[in-house]
């Protein structure tokens, strides 16, 4: 009998739907798979009985014959995402013990349309870090090892590293991310999976642990292009509590997915090829762009020549917004409180913010005090912002010569946890072709595209027009299509 | 182009950032900081050899209105669910330590 771990969202759905299994089998199976996990620590909390409750509803719901989008599917939620009656910490401290008193409007729609929560997912502490080693409830390992014995733990990415470790060990068919540089795509192509962002505006951030909210964008991750999509649609949409939340319909973008790219240009930037670009990561490349050909594509060579002041302009806006948005942990009004024997308020504040806070989300605060202080904010942030109106310009100008835009979605395959622990500016690196595109707010996905020669897998990354996600979806089949990923860790854990 | 970059920041500076953002900091966590910072700055600066001239800084990332709606209430009195998360409440109001001025 096939093992119903093993299926994507969509043949769950269907699955369910033509009564194959009953909902309640999928979710006994996925709690199995976490509670069995353990050492791989992809959960900050688990919530099997949450799971079964939703399936127990589906099953009913489908014998009445009122199935939703979702129903019988359950998955994995982000801990970044506030739930109700469930802890929400965002991997820290400050916010360890945080029961919301309300549902963020994503993972709300992904309840209503019938999906179930197999848990609260590990990731970088306030989503800051590449390698999820910066979580307060430890490092999420990655179910993938180097060939030939080598037993190294290896990094799932970041800061969605919960998300696609589960995916990828088969704990849950799909998750939530949420990407401010790279955050879905960098840890999917770390682990083989595929993960979206869509435009800044299609998913509202209401109810997310806010990092950067320029930036700040969710999205789906998925074993397959096809469940990113229909997850998509359910998780997209106008609300009114986000004022920038885009006010525009939700495509279909399930029944819209063709991989016939005939008529499509794909650009290809020439500074994402710098020199001593990985060999393995360039030969990929090349496959990615003879796939999209074969698809029918045209392809074109493209210029984005502001490309190397993406990661400098990432880094000065996104601790500026984070230095703003994190003020509001305080110590008064939700999570820990650090009081001092005879402190005043002031006191209290400074010790709370020291004992909530992990050393990465303190250096980026800090940056972001600077950066945003009087008589230097017009020489970072001003600068920074005029940057990135360049960065996006850059874009708007290769978009006038293709359609889409192909590139590598990282510079190297996982790394192995510590790796890059000392260096903080040899992490920020990591995510060198995935922030110009989070900077520009342009929809962009990562899916994988082999293996490396030590078997780990690499991913592509396919950049599209604002509000365009159906045709990065339909590159990315087409990509998948002639990829034939079919590797798996074998299980260790 | 830009004004001025500030050279690089020192042991004061560390401390004064730390104070502006409330996080209490030993001396020796800040002079751990004073080189971890100033990587992090001295790489940013390459940002001031970009040509700006004419260049207005982004506002919006994908544009956008600014929506407006009827000045009434859709909310509210949720007083207990707000405090329902406080490390100390009392009496219908978050509680914090005694303030003196």
């Amino acid at each position: 009998m096939t093992d119903l771990t093993d299926l994507t969202v969509a043949e769950i759905r269907d699955g369910f739907r033509a009564g194959d299994f009953s909902a309640r089998e999928v979710a006994e199976g996925f709690n199995a798979n976490v509670a069995a996990a353990k050492a791989l620590n992809a959960f900050i909390v688990e919530t099997p009985e949450k799971a079964l409750e939703a399936a127990d509803a589906a099953d009913k719901a489908l014998a009445a014959g009122e199935v939703k989008p979702l129903s019988g599917v359950p998955i994995g939620m982000k801990d970044l995402f506030c739930t109700q009656g469930v802890q929400t910490t965002a991997a820290s401290h400050m916010l360890e013990g945080f029961v919301p008193t309300y549902e963020s409007t994503v993972s709300a729609k992904l309840w209503d349309a019938g999906a179930g929560m197999l848990g609260k997912l590990n990731l970088d502490q306030f989503a800051m870090g590449s390698s999820n080693e910066t979580s307060y409830y430890g490092n999420v390992i990655s179910p993938w090892k180097r060939d030939g014995g080598d037993n190294s733990a290896l990094a799932p990415g970041g800061s969605s590293g919960g998300s696609s470790s589960a995916i990828a060990a088969r704990l849950c068919p799909a998750a939530t991310g949420t990407d401010t540089g790279g955050s879905i795509r960098q840890p999917a192509a770390f682990t083989g999976i595929s993960g979206i962002k869509p435009t800044y505006g299609r998913c509202s951030r209401w109810g997310i642990v806010a990092f950067a909210s320029s930036l700040d964008q969710a999205g789906p991750m998925a074993r397959t292009v096809r469940d990113n999509a229909l997850l998509l649609e359910v998780m997209a949409g106008f609300d009114p509590k986000d004022s920038t939340s885009l006010g525009l319909p939700v495509p279909q973008w399930e029944a819209g997915l063709s991989s016939n790219l005939k008529g499509k240009t794909v650009g290809i930037p020439k500074e994402y090829r710098p020199d001593g670009l990985n060999a393995e990561i360039a030969a990929l490349w090349d496959q990615g762009i003879a796939w999209l050909k074969d698809a029918g594509a045209t392809v074109v060579e493209v210029s984005l020549p502001h490309t190397k002041y993406a990661l400098p302009t990432y880094y000065i806006i996104a601790p500026a917004e984070a230095s703003s948005n994190l003020a509001r942990y305080d110590g008064v009004r939700y999570g820990q409180r650090d009081l001092p024997d005879g402190a005043g308020l002031q006191d209290m504040y400074a010790a709370t913010r020291a004992a909530g806070f992990g050393p990465e989300v303190k250096r980026r605060i800090m940056i972001g005090t600077y950066v945003l202080s009087a008589g230097f904010y017009d020489a970072y942030y001003t600068q920074a912002q005029k940057v990135r109106a360049l960065i996006a310009r850059d874009f708007d100008l290769a978009f006038e010569q293709c359609d889409l835009l192909l590139t590598p979605t990282a510079p190297s395959a996982a790394f192995t946890l510590g790796e890059k622990q000392a260096d903080p500016l040899a992490m920020y690196l990591n995510d060198v072709f995935t922030v110009p595109a989070s900077l520009a707010g342009l929809p962009a996905m990562s899916v994988p595209g082999g293996v490396d020669s030590q078997g780990l897998p690499l991913g592509l990354q396919i950049i599209g027009k604002a509000l365009d996600e159906q045709t990065v979806l339909n590159a990315g089949l087409a990509i998948e299509e002639r990829a034939g990923f079919v590797a798996r860790p074998d299980k260790w854990w | 182009m830009v004004a001025a970059w500030p050279m690089s920041i020192d042991l004061q500076t560390v401390k004064k950032i730390a104070s502006l953002s409330r996080i209490s900091v030993s001396d020796a966590e800040a002079e751990a900081m004073v080189p971890e910072l100033n990587n992090i700055l001295g790489w940013v600066e390459q940002l001031g050899e970009v040509d700006v001239s004419g260049v207005e800084p982004m506002t919006a990332v994908i544009p956008n209105h600014q929506r407006l709606r009827d000045d009434v209430v859709t909310d509210g009195n949720v007083r207990d669910k707000v405090l329902a998360n406080a490390p100390q409440a009392e009496h219908g109001f978050f509680a914090v330590p005694k303030v003196i001025e």
